[in-house]
């Protein structure tokens, strides 16, 4: 028995490897398309040449839930990897529980707190310190059309306010395509809702009544019309929308079997890869309504708490995530813009360009406001009690009014 | 070394396995549904908060009234379907271990691919409806799975035409099992085969019933797969069961504690409804069946 045990115990030892000699780090993220793991891949080289091994543990599936779970078991059981993708409130959640990095040195050190968006930068810091990285900014008041469809059913020029936009839609319908190419899941029922607010409202009551939460605000004839506006937008979707992915709508507007959809610019990567020229086959504007104001949501590196050569190799990593030129080529091809504003724009397409501009802008007037649909507005728990009222309306389950005060009771639970 | 060590020495190491990862893990989610955990789980002790809430929250009343719905038609619809099947196979048809492994086949599935199967079979856009307009029948309309008030049958279709081959199955072994005397003794009074069936064979399966229902009502509580794969919840929430609340609620909406006490109260239901039928079983076993 004792002889047995003795070998067992040296098995074990041989099976153990070498302590690691290199700086490594080790990626939780849910990038595994072709174009986002190639955008990833860039980073990989760029920490490779200095000296720092990437371990890539991409966990794939629904906007990063399930990497969420495996990463909640490794936290708890005291093995956190080095960092892990992660989105607005759920960082701060994170942080709440106190295992979150602190990489102010190296924050000072590049001045990221002059770089990076003041709205942003409420997700990247708590409590005073850096605790995450921003990759991209997304925004999602964005419009995507397809031009030849436009001119069939005869719309032409700008569309500059709601109702012009609601009329060109109808016009669309009219030639006999679908107006709105839209996918019935909570969550992008909720991007359009995002654009609807900042149009119907502005930034001050999309503030009012989506991030502070207040009663009053979001009580009001304001919220009524949003609502009023999302049925009107009911009215110009096909019979089929129920269930649909985002990127088979979008599929829908390049095909030109429809002439809108209003999704977040992750949606232009799709169009690029169908080989479209933005300007010439579609279009990308502002939900009408709402150009000079942005409602975005960025994708960050949460880093979390490590000791010794670990916490070295985490900082190696977060400036190389922070570099203008890794910036720059991996917005590019994930059609989002850099998380900060001196990174030139020379790369970047029309929409792309277009995108930068209004960031700025946004940033200097003070009117880049976090999205409700995608967590940095409100914290995770009453994001999903917001969908699940305007998903319940848009569904007809709900008529406007009643959406009001559901909404109301929703976001005190 | 006496007679039996050997058996429980290989059975040691599983029944520990049991122990740890499936009372042990009960256990644990018991204790956090007490807990203030939210993103992550906490150790101190909150009371029964979590619980209040739960019971306040319109999408845990909406799970329950959907279950209701749900389990309701998928058991009878599963029982009736189940027995009739039997009984048609049971009247000594030619090729009837073909027609059984047919009827058997969807059980062998897993609900994510019967629910990925029937969401395009009912999905107005490719299946179906489609299909019957491209025949000709312009007028044709079957869109029950985009329709909030109808998309829950179309779970229970799913899962009737996943189990109802197994419920078949239990049923045939049942009626292999009737007195073939009664049968014969009835024949020559000149009862008709339904009165036979009716009178005679049908009160005889009443273990059988209890049998399945009990499989199928702790299949109803569990069920998760089929809903995510075949409308993940929608249209809105109008197919949200416990099952989706519980993951919702621990895993996406970061209220770990909500969701560990909708997983007790989920137990609490299937104990309510297997405990009974096992205590029965066992003391039969005791009595010598």
């Amino acid at each position: 028995m004792n002889k047995q045990l003795t070998s067992l115990a040296l098995a074990a030892a041989m099976a153990m490897p070498a302590a690691a000699q290199q700086l490594s780090v080790e990626v939780v993220h849910w990038w595994t398309s072709g174009g986002e793991a190639t955008a990833l891949n860039v980073l990989k080289t760029n920490l490779e040449k200095q000296g720092v091994k990437w371990n890539d543990m991409p966990v794939a599936g629904g906007g990063g839930e399930a990497a969420m779970t495996a990463v909640r078991a490794r936290v708890t059981s005291g093995n956190p990897p080095t960092t892990m993708q992660s989105m607005g409130y759920d960082i701060r959640d994170w942080a709440k529980q106190g295992v979150l990095a602190d990489l102010n040195a190296v924050a000072a050190k590049e001045q990221w707190d002059k770089n990076v968006p003041q709205a942003l930068q409420k997700f990247s810091k708590y409590d005073g310190k850096w605790i995450a990285v921003p990759v991209n900014i997304h925004s999602t008041n964005w419009v995507w059309a397809n031009k030849d469809v436009l001119t069939k059913s005869g719309v032409t020029g700008d569309i500059k306010t709601w109702d012009e936009f609601i009329e060109a839609a109808k016009k669309v319908q009219k030639a006999g395509f679908v107006a709105l190419a839209h996918g019935g899941q909570p969550w992008q029922e909720a991007t359009v809702f995002d654009g609807i607010v900042l149009v119907t409202g502005g930034v001050d009551y999309y503030r009012k009544a989506f991030i502070e939460l207040d009663a009053k605000a979001l009580n009001s004839p304001t919220t009524l019309q949003v609502f009023q506006r999302m049925s009107q937008l009911r009215q110009l979707v096909d019979k089929d929308f129920s269930g649909r992915d985002w990127n088979v709508a979008s599929g829908m507007v390049i095909s030109g079997k429809a002439g809108f959809q209003i999704m977040g610019d992750w949606a232009k990567g799709e169009f690029l890869n169908a080989k479209k020229v933005p300007g010439t086959d579609f279009l990308c504007f502002r939900v009408p309504g709402s150009q000079g104001t942005v409602s975005f949501n960025s994708d960050q590196f949460a880093m979390f708490k490590l000791g010794g050569d670990k916490a070295a190799a985490q900082a190696k990593l977060a400036s190389a995530i922070m570099d203008p030129a890794f910036q720059s080529a991996f917005n590019v091809v994930k059609g989002s813009v850099p998380a900060r504003t001196d990174v030139p724009d020379a790369a970047f397409d029309a929409c792309g360009k277009k995108g930068m501009k209004d960031l700025a802008e946004a940033s200097a007037k003070n009117t880049l406001v976090g999205s409700i649909a995608h967590g940095h507005a409100v914290p995770a728990s009453i994001k999903n009690a917001i969908y699940d009222v305007i998903t319940r309306h848009f569904n007809g389950q709900l008529d406007d009014k009643k959406a009001v005060a559901e909404l109301v009771a929703a976001v005190k639970n | 070394m006496r007679a039996g060590a050997l058996p429980r020495l290989l059975i040691s190491p599983s029944a520990l396995l049991v122990l740890v990862c499936v009372y042990g893990f009960i256990a644990f989610t018991f204790y956090l549904s007490f807990t203030p955990s939210t993103l992550m789980p906490q150790y101190e002790w909150a009371g029964a908060v979590s619980y209040t809430r739960l019971l306040s929250l319109e999408n845990w009343s909406v799970s329950l009234s959907n279950l209701q719905v749900f389990a309701g038609m998928y058991i009878l619809c599963a029982l009736a379907l189940g027995l009739g099947l039997a009984i048609l196979i049971d009247q000594k048809i030619r090729a009837e271990s073909a027609f059984r492994s047919i009827f058997l086949y969807p059980m062998a599935l897993s609900f994510i691919v019967t629910g990925t199967a029937w969401k395009w079979l009912l999905d107005p856009g490719v299946g179906l409806e489609r299909t019957v307009h491209s025949l000709g029948w312009e007028g044709f309309s079957f869109s029950w799975i985009k329709d909030s008030d109808l998309a829950i049958y179309c779970v229970v279709i799913a899962a009737v035409w996943q189990t109802a081959g197994f419920v078949m199955a239990m049923f045939l072994a049942g009626l292999r099992g009737v007195d073939t005397e009664q049968i014969n003794a009835a024949r020559v009074d000149g009862a008709k085969a339904w009165q036979i069936y009716l009178r005679i064979v049908i009160p005889q399966l009443g273990p059988v019933f209890v049998s399945a229902f009990v499989i199928l009502a702790h299949m109803a509580v569990k069920s998760y797969d089929l809903v995510i794969a075949l409308t993940n919840g929608g249209p809105g929430r109008s197919t949200w069961l416990p099952s989706v609340f519980m993951y919702q609620y621990s895993f996406t909406r970061n209220e770990m504690a909500v969701g560990a006490a909708s997983s007790v109260l989920m137990l609490l239901a299937i104990a309510a409804v297997v405990l009974p039928y096992l205590y029965s079983e066992m003391k039969k076993v005791k009595h010598g069946g």
